[in-house]
């Protein structure tokens, strides 16, 4: 009996430490089985994208709506390729909308914000941004001001 | 000429045991007994060494949480950007202070009582008996406690960073008002599962690993007098303490230096 008992003990104690790793998983880590079939891919081309990484966040009006895939250099234009993960639902993003770097906060982390267009048609899968403005430059700012360009 | 032989002798002494310590780890980890006799033994020492221990680590976990919460409030605070906290309480336990902490508590814990349990087994002349029963003492009673230890440690510290995340929130959004969706929000943005959660497993089953070779070694290796328990509890707790503190720099190195 004693013995049975502190089987089931250590059977919940085990248990508990799954359950732990699945919350760790999920809740803090934010890992869901979410596949790519519920997304859609659009592109962005920017001339400096500042601090934008992959995972970063894509937001349309202030609400997440994706996330950043991958930032790579386009060897003809020298400019940064952009590759966007876009949830599925949200799939009438105006075709003449632009792709903007921002900040969160003061010191917050930059974020992609899309500033929405008023066109009829709509973006997808696979398009390009028509337009996007780059991130903020502090130091390229106080430059152009002290030399006064 | 005898400082140099004294020299000598600590360095011999070492390298053998070392190499005591190496041929232990070998014995017991090949000597595989039968899973029916192998895993009564196993439960008993996990809950022994696993379950007996989850009191401190979620006492602890809770209030390393709350201080946490209550410092990351109170510096980014400054900066206006307390929606950050989540990030910040999560990514330190998760990365470092759930395996670190869980770890030392441990050995403090666990490793000692198995190490005190050995020796008083060696010094009472139990472990000779068993060998002169054809039971084999590395089987019987170290292999069941060195994996008990080994299993134990990755749970706790999963059960560590849980409530001590529970805790951070406790202090972060019920008492000092972050918003709760940012307070996950910018959590699960920020932490990773590849490379923070399960980097954070890694490390502690490498804790779990060295901590209970250790302490069963080093009871298993004790001079079977009850001075010579004392000295090789102390030793447990230190040298686990140390190897804890030092693989946790050369790992994170490993893991997170790269960037």
């Amino acid at each position: 009996m004693a013995q049975r008992t502190t089987e089931i003990v250590t059977g919940l104690f085990i248990i508990a430490g799954l359950a732990a790793l699945m919350f760790l998983a999920l809740q803090v880590s934010g890992l869901s089985p979410k596949s790519d079939a519920d997304t859609y891919t659009l592109y962005a081309n920017f001339n400096d994208v500042g601090g934008i990484t992959p995972r970063g966040k894509v937001a349309m009006a202030g609400v997440t709506v994706g996330s950043v895939k991958s930032v790579t250099l386009d060897r003809d234009t020298f400019q940064a390729r952009v590759e966007l993960t876009i949830d599925a639902n949200v799939d009438n993003i105006p075709a003449d909308s632009s792709a903007v770097i921002r900040t969160s906060g003061l010191l917050g982390e930059q974020y992609i914000d899309i500033s929405i267009g008023g066109d009829m048609d709509s973006l997808n899968a696979g398009d390009t941004f028509y337009s996007t403005q780059s991130a903020m430059n502090l130091e390229r700012l106080i430059t152009n001001f002290a030399s006064g360009k | 000429m005898d400082r140099i032989a004294s020299l000598g002798r600590v360095g011999l002494d070492v390298v053998a045991t070392v190499g005591r310590a190496g041929r232990f780890l070998a014995g017991v980890l090949t000597g595989v007994s039968r899973p029916s006799v192998g895993f009564p033994l196993l439960v008993r020492q996990l809950y022994s060494v696993g379950v007996l221990s989850l009191a401190i680590v979620v006492v602890s976990g809770l209030f390393i949480g709350m201080v946490l919460g209550l410092q990351g409030y109170t510096i980014l605070s400054d900066y206006g950007s307390e929606a950050a906290i989540g990030q910040m309480i999560a990514l330190t336990l998760v990365r470092e202070l759930g395996p670190v902490v869980t770890a030392l508590l441990f050995a403090g814990r666990a490793g000692s009582a198995l190490t005190a349990e050995i020796g008083l087994m060696k010094a009472t002349e139990q472990l000779s008996s068993m060998e002169m029963m054809g039971v084999d003492p590395l089987r019987r009673v170290i292999a069941p406690r060195l994996w008990a230890g080994f299993i134990a440690m990755p749970i706790l510290a999963a059960i560590f960073s849980v409530v001590g995340i529970w805790g951070g929130m406790l202090v972060g959004v019920e008492w000092l008002g972050v918003f709760e969706g940012s307070f996950w929000g910018n959590m699960q943005s920020s932490v990773s599962f590849t490379q923070d959660v399960l980097n954070g497993v890694i490390k502690t089953v490498v804790f779990g690993f060295v901590f209970s070779w250790i302490a069963v070694f080093q009871g298993y290796d004790c001079v079977p007098t009850s001075a010579g328990i004392s000295s090789a509890t102390t030793k447990t707790v230190v040298y686990s303490s140390l190897a804890v503190l030092g693989l946790d720099f050369v790992l994170t190195a490993v893991m997170f230096g790269d960037f």
